[in-house]
């Protein structure tokens, strides 16, 4: 795995975040031209039987960075983006939280929607993070979707 | 010596984080080092890391399971993700 040539940054971190602030951080990054594309992923309040107190986010240091890191390098090599950055937290999560957020910017609208649409696809079916979800009726570990892998590996047919 | 790490579900069935295993170039491979484990500790440690959908990675690296080891490797074992 190598790393993105591009300006980048991967942050795992159990504090929230600010989007206005990351975003500025991505165009002070690189050139400030064309298009900025970003995904925010909040936690959802009811999933299943049972509503949900909070969920708790396990991820392995280290590795979680560098899946994520190869995913950007990977993106980078397929559009024309001029940086990104992923945040992701960990901890204990409340319904209605930011848990992750993604930011490309390119010159044009179409690299920058593409490619934060397959970073956030990777994240989410390569990167080592694990959500258990605590409610009334105990705890339990969320279990991975078939669709998740799916959507990623839609990627590898298609050309961006 | 080799690093061996758990992760969510696999490390919580388990009871166990992380520990050490002294290196023994008999243990080339990521499944001698799981039949190892195997062998050393109860019918559970099997059943968990026997799991198809069980991902292992050597530092940092998702691998097969005839992935070579080296001395000082880091193996993890971890169940499919959930991030996002």
């Amino acid at each position: 795995m190598t790393g993105p040539d591009i300006p980048y940054s991967v942050i795992i971190q159990e504090a929230d975040f600010d989007i206005a602030h990351l975003q500025r951080g991505l165009l002070a990054s690189a050139a400030q031209e064309g298009a900025v594309a970003t995904f925010t992923g909040y936690v959802r309040a009811d999933k299943g039987a049972g509503n949900i107190q909070c969920m708790e986010l396990e991820h392995y240091p280290g590795m979680t960075e560098k899946s994520i890191e190869a995913t950007i390098a990977q993106a980078a090599e397929r559009w024309p983006i001029l940086a990104a950055g992923v945040v992701h937290r960990v901890g204990r999560l409340y319904p209605g939280e930011q848990i992750v957020w993604v930011g490309v910017s390119s010159k044009h609208r179409a690299a920058a929607f593409s490619a934060c649409e397959y970073i956030m696809d990777y994240l989410k079916a390569e990167a080592p993070l694990w959500k258990k979800e605590l409610g009334e009726q105990g705890e339990h570990w969320v279990d991975a979707k078939e669709t998740d892998a799916e959507r990623a590996s839609q990627w590898s047919g298609e050309k961006g | 010596m080799l690093h061996i790490v758990f992760f969510a579900r696999v490390k919580e069935q388990l009871g166990c984080a992380k520990f050490e295993l002294e290196w023994d170039s008999g243990l080339s491979t990521v499944a001698d080092l799981q039949e190892h484990l195997c062998e050393r500790h109860n019918g559970q440690w099997r059943e968990v890391l026997s799991e198809e959908n069980i991902i292992r990675a050597v530092n940092h690296t998702v691998v097969s399971d005839d992935a070579l080891l080296c001395d000082n490797d880091e193996v993890a074992f971890y169940p499919p993700v959930t991030g996002g």
